[in-house]
């Protein structure tokens, strides 16, 4: 097996068990039960999608999504702790 | 020195992400990096964050060491809990802990340790009181804990943030 | 898939094992969202990719891309520098957030404020 056969494969794999991971954050957002849940499943869906295009970078070889990924990460932050505000006091600012 | 580059460390901090981000020591790039180095540390100024005095250097890696290690055994346990079937009995719980640090620095790297490891997460700190109060997923033993952060960590804490 | 042929094979194989170990472990977390039964105990799970999980696959990328330019390529560690500050600050306001809803409920689960 060569080097490239290796990581295909195998990046391919990590590839499908990050997805996993984004949806059951979604089926998390989906089905609550409560407002808590649903940012928590929000904070894992976008996490995880951080991940899968760190993986997509190797495994394209290239680091044209590394911006993506680093603006992810960071909105991401904003938004959940925005939500949580939110959640604490009804508005986000005050 | 102290009106030219009020935050030293912030100002070399900035350089060093720009020279990261960039990925390059172009003279170009240089110069951003100083500039932005020694700008942006003035909006800083108007925030007046209590002043900082790290100590320690030593106490500092072996905090590093230390958090490092406890970050992989608790994935560990944590995963273990996870994945394990459904049968065995757990107790999670919320705990309080007395705290005696005193350096505010100190508290927010205590927050961001306790809650970086899997299985503790940080609630809330009273400042009045000192008291923690803090949410453990696998809870056997409440002083044991209390024994664990006062010996663990704010010790090494107390040598950084004097 | 073009450049990533002229990786050595060990080094393909050392990046593979941190990429999939990582996801891996992203993966236990999600999973721990869907089996945990309290909200409290949920929060704990999607440390796991936060920390570790990302760790790793940061690891693979840093190592993967060094090989590939043939120079020590440093950009995805500030991406696990920014998520490892800003992970905890997102559970704790969120903790927070939950512990506030539930008292204003009167649930039991949760203890009084600190503040008394």
């Amino acid at each position: 097996m060569t080097a490239d056969a290796v990581l295909f494969w195998s990046l391919s794999i990590a590839l499908v068990m990050l997805g996993l991971a984004m949806g059951i954050a979604a089926w998390r957002i989906v089905w609550g039960p409560r407002a808590q849940d649903r940012v928590l499943g929000m904070d894992t869906l976008y996490l995880n999608g951080m991940l899968l295009i760190l993986v997509f970078n190797i495994r394209a070889g290239s680091q044209s999504y590394f911006e993506a990924a680093l603006i992810i990460g960071l909105l991401g932050f904003a938004a959940t702790v925005a939500l949580a505000k939110f959640l604490m006091r009804g508005e986000v600012i005050e | 020195m102290s009106r030219l580059l009020p935050y030293p460390l912030l100002s070399l901090f900035l350089l060093s992400m720009w020279l990261v981000l960039n990925g390059s020591v172009a003279p170009a790039t240089l110069l951003n990096g100083a500039l932005l180095g020694l700008l942006l540390p003035f909006a800083m100024r108007t925030l007046e964050p209590p002043k900082a005095r790290i100590r320690a250097p030593g106490a500092i890696l072996r905090l590093a060491g230390l958090v490092f290690v406890d970050i992989l055994r608790s994935n560990y346990a944590v995963a273990r809990i996870i994945l394990s079937p459904r049968g065995r009995e757990r107790v999670s719980g919320f705990i309080t802990v007395q705290l005696s640090l005193q350096s505010p620095y100190a508290i927010a790297m205590l927050a961001v340790i306790i809650t970086s490891t899997p299985g503790t997460l940080w609630v809330q700190y009273d400042a009045r009181s000192g008291q923690l109060l803090m949410h453990v997923l696998d809870l056997v033993d409440e002083n044991e804990w209390q024994d664990l952060i006062a010996n663990r960590y704010e010790r090494l804490l107390k040598e950084i943030f004097p | 898939m073009t450049d990533a042929a002229q990786l050595p094979l060990w080094a393909a194989w050392v990046v593979t094992a941190l990429a999939l170990a990582g996801a891996g472990l992203s993966l236990v977390g999600a999973i721990g969202l869907l089996r945990l039964r309290r909200f409290y105990e949920r929060v704990h799970a999607p440390t796991l990719g936060a920390t570790l999980g990302m760790g790793l696959v940061v690891g693979a990328s840093i190592l993967f891309f060094s090989l590939l330019e043939g120079e020590l390529v440093l950009r995805d560690g500030l991406i696990a520098l920014f998520l490892t500050l800003t992970t905890p600050v997102t559970l704790i306001l969120l903790a927070r957030a939950a512990v506030f809803r539930d008292r204003t409920e009167g649930s039991e689960d949760v203890p009084a404020d600190l503040h008394h």
